[in-house]
């Protein structure tokens, strides 16, 4: 029997460290599909972040830096001035990009670095125990927000691809889902675009993944998929940005 | 004495710093602006195209400094530069750049704090610059030039010395070294490459895994016991660093009753010192610490008489004080006196110091 | 020798470029030197200095304390450096933009109108070259080739007139000197 369904070559074969359900796993997966169809495993670097990927490079078979909390893009830069002829990516979390690495993100994109960044957006800090995110819904319980996110103290969940597409430099930006078969297709199609975008000298690409986080938003896995496709997926419209 | 004048060129020590930077084969930098350092990325916008290299100015030092992580986890030779306040703010990509054992070159061109202080020249990060700086058990070297002829050269060594350790440099100067001129001769010291001149060079570098296993760079170690090993596997390189690379100029110690010990700008201020009282006939003489980190202990280990006296000058009110006064490891007296806050000793003020004022 | 110099006026004035100058010139006559400019928010208006040191053995501090010549070309400058001239030192003043003199009994004093010769030569710009030529025929610092040399080369890449007019006005600084 023709076997059809194989480990991309890119990803390792270990057992995961994310909780069940979590979204991560899939989106390392669909990066790494990616890198194996387009072939660019031996030319791509990746940057990982700080949060509860900081150790996706373990899944990764291909070259990765590290970066500190938030300068994941300043680390990527420095990486593609001097290796133009190498693919190279971020994976960031919400807090990391959207937060400690706002301005690394912004400027980034503002000068149109050729670039790809992958952006899970799982409305909380996972690593460090629940607490909110840039991301987190109005009303939404976290370890820091007991009674719920409060505009008047709070603020407002930030939709940093909305503040990125108006500027010049970014190429494309794309806000995509993991909590069905038929969202996770169109997500690596996303993907892919993303890198092809950086191989075609496109400038800044990102995609943004909202991706669930079982475990701190307090719901079983399927629960959690529901969430993201009836709650989250209002506040954060799926759909090309740019 | 002439003083011939062969290829040189009248230059800034931030200049200096830049030029040796491109000599050394540097071909990434990224900077904030702030003065008085300003001249380095003005310098380098104009020569790092020139070189086939990349000039950033980037958004934050924090930015700055984890571009440089970046490029020097290619293999490129990567400077980034500052004064006092953006040093600070760039600890935490150093404390990386230590941890993942990554060569780059920082520069701090000294101004007076705490806090936004002012622009003039200090010497009051020594505690940040040898001390560690950012979190975590580990060292910069430190290196410390005196001259414009020395921001040039050290900048040299400076590179040379990340890569053979895989370790962060910092050259610490101050707003004075920065900004004087004197001439210098830059020529002739290495070939002058255009473009990227380490590619596969540092074979622990990433840069796509063609041909061979993945690279990792990374500071991270949470398995159980990688830290401890990881931080002894560095304690071990810094002991090597601190055997071998101590470096010092020693000015008319000999038979001397009092030595002063002073580095960068305040030691060649002290220079001018001793000379004039040599030629009094005082038994005068001058140690500066090249080397800031590792410090030059082997520099104290013998005293020219049993009771000579160290006067450690600063433009700080005494950080380097201590490492003097361990070396010396209480056999002579350390005296200390220093001038902050932008304030420098003259030659007259260490004088007046040391002998009253009829001299 | 040793010859310490504090050349000063506002910005805009060219008081760093002929602190440049002189360090160039020196190099050309085989000396040791160095060059200090003030930096910061100082230059832009108000008073700017620099500091030169031209010596025939290595020199250790590059601040001057004591100045064996300075060149004052505004009044504010005065005020600020007189007192910093050494007993029997030298003052270049600029006539034409200072109307108060030296309180110092125990310095030489020389004053020229550095600006007024440059606005006849045709460009008020000039009246630093017009106080170099004044200051090198007061001084022995180099030869009259080394000085043309120097001033080719810090000219070079500028406009045919600017650099004419550069010459003429050394030429007529270099009428004035101290004797």
């Amino acid at each position: 029997m023709e076997k059809t369904f194989n480990l991309p070559q890119s990803l390792v074969d270990i057992p995961t460290h994310y909780c069940p359900g979590c979204g991560h796993g899939v989106a390392h997966r669909l990066i790494c599909e990616v890198v194996d169809e387009l072939g660019i495993r031996d030319k791509i670097i990746g940057v990982a972040p700080i949060g509860c990927a900081v150790i996706a490079y373990k899944y990764w078979d291909f070259d990765c830096c590290e970066a500190a909390h938030g300068r994941a893009l300043a680390v990527a830069v420095g990486i593609k001035r001097c290796r133009p002829e190498a693919i190279v990516f971020t994976y960031q979390g919400d807090g990391d990009l959207a937060a400690i690495g706002c301005a690394e993100t912004i400027h980034a994109a503002n000068r149109g670095e050729n670039l790809t960044t992958i952006f899970i957006n799982n409305t909380v800090y996972g690593m460090t125990g629940g607490q909110m995110a840039p991301t987190t819904l109005l009303n939404q319980k976290t370890a820091t927000t007991p009674g719920g996110r409060k505009a008047k103290f709070e603020g407002y969940p930030l939709k940093i691809s909305e503040l990125l597409a108006p500027l010049p430099g970014v190429a494309y930006i794309e806000r995509v889902s993991t909590d069905s078969p038929q969202k996770i297709i169109a997500a690596k199609k996303a993907i892919k675009q993303a890198f092809v975008n950086q191989q075609q000298e496109k400038g800044f690409s990102l995609v943004e993944i909202l991706s669930p986080c079982p475990t701190y938003l307090g719901m079983k896995p399927p629960d959690a998929a529901k969430w993201i496709s009836e709650v989250l997926s209002k506040e954060f419209p799926l759909g090309r940005i740019k | 004495m002439k003083n011939e004048k062969l290829n040189k060129i009248l230059i800034t020590g931030n200049e200096a710093i830049a030029e040796g930077a491109i000599q050394a084969g540097c071909r990434f930098f990224a900077g904030y602006p702030i003065t008085p350092q300003n001249e380095i990325p003005a310098y380098m916008s104009k020569r790092m195209p020139e070189v086939g290299g990349v000039f950033i100015q980037s958004e934050s030092e924090l930015a700055a400094i984890s571009m440089v992580m970046g490029a020097a986890a290619t293999g490129e030779r990567a400077i980034t530069t500052s004064s006092s306040p953006g040093i600070s703010l760039k600890q935490e990509g150093i404390s990386y750049i230590a941890g993942a054992e990554l060569p780059a070159v920082i520069v701090n061109i000294m101004r007076a704090g705490p806090g936004l202080g002012n622009i003039w020249p200090a010497q009051s990060d020594y505690f940040q610059a040898t001390k560690g700086g950012g979190h975590g058990d580990y060292h910069n070297i430190v290196l410390a030039p005196s001259s414009v002829q020395e921001c040039f050269d050290l900048t040299l060594s400076a590179f040379d010395l990340a890569d053979k350790y895989r370790n962060p440099v910092m050259i610490l100067g101050d707003g004075m070294l920065g900004q004087m001129m004197e001439p210098i001769q830059t020529k002739g010291h290495r070939p002058h490459t255009k473009g990227p001149r380490s590619k596969n060079q540092k074979p622990w570098a990433v840069t796509g895994c063609a041909g061979r296993a993945p690279n990792l760079v990374a500071s991270f170690r949470m398995a159980e016991g990688e830290m401890e090993k990881h931080n002894i596997h560095l304690k071990n390189k810094y002991d090597e660093i601190e055997e071998k690379e101590q470096r010092f100029e020693v000015f008319y110690t000999d038979e001397a009753e009092i030595i002063i010990v002073a580095y960068g700008t305040m030691a060649r201020i002290a220079k001018g010192a001793v000379k004039n009282l040599r030629a009094k006939n005082k038994k005068i003489g001058l140690i500066r610490p090249i080397t800031l980190w590792p410090f030059p202990k082997k520099a104290f280990a013998q005293s020219p008489r049993p009771n000579t006296q160290y006067l450690v000058v600063e433009m700080s009110n005494g950080q380097m004080v201590e490492d003097v006064q361990l070396a010396v490891g209480g056999r002579c007296p350390v005296e200390f006196y220093g001038r902050t806050g932008g304030g420098i000793p003259s030659e007259e003020e260490i004088t007046k110091i040391i002998y009253g004022k009829d001299v | 020798m040793i010859e310490k110099i504090i050349c000063c006026g506002f910005g805009g004035q060219g008081i760093m470029v002929m602190g440049k100058f002189l360090s160039n010139l020196a190099i050309e006559a085989d000396k040791f030197t160095t060059y200090l400019p003030a930096y910061g928010a100082e230059v832009r208006g108000g008073t700017a200095h620099c500091m030169v040191i031209i010596s025939d053995e290595e020199i250790c501090a590059p601040f001057v304390s004591v100045a064996d010549t300075a060149i004052i070309m505004n009044e504010p400058s005065l005020s600020k450096f007189e007192n910093r001239i050494a007993p029997g030192g030298l003052l270049l003043l600029n006539e034409s933009l200072i109307s108060s003199l030296p309180r110092r009994k125990d310095i030489e004093v020389l004053k020229v109108p550095f600006s007024d010769i440059a606005v006849k030569l045709g460009n008020i710009r000039c009246a630093n070259t017009v106080a170099l030529g004044t200051y090198l025929s007061s001084k022995n610092i180099a030869p009259k080739e080394k000085i043309d040399l120097v001033m080719d080369k810090m000219l070079g890449g500028l406009k045919q007139e600017v650099i004419e007019i550069n010459r003429k006005a050394l030429r007529e600084g270099m009428k004035y000197d101290k004797s």
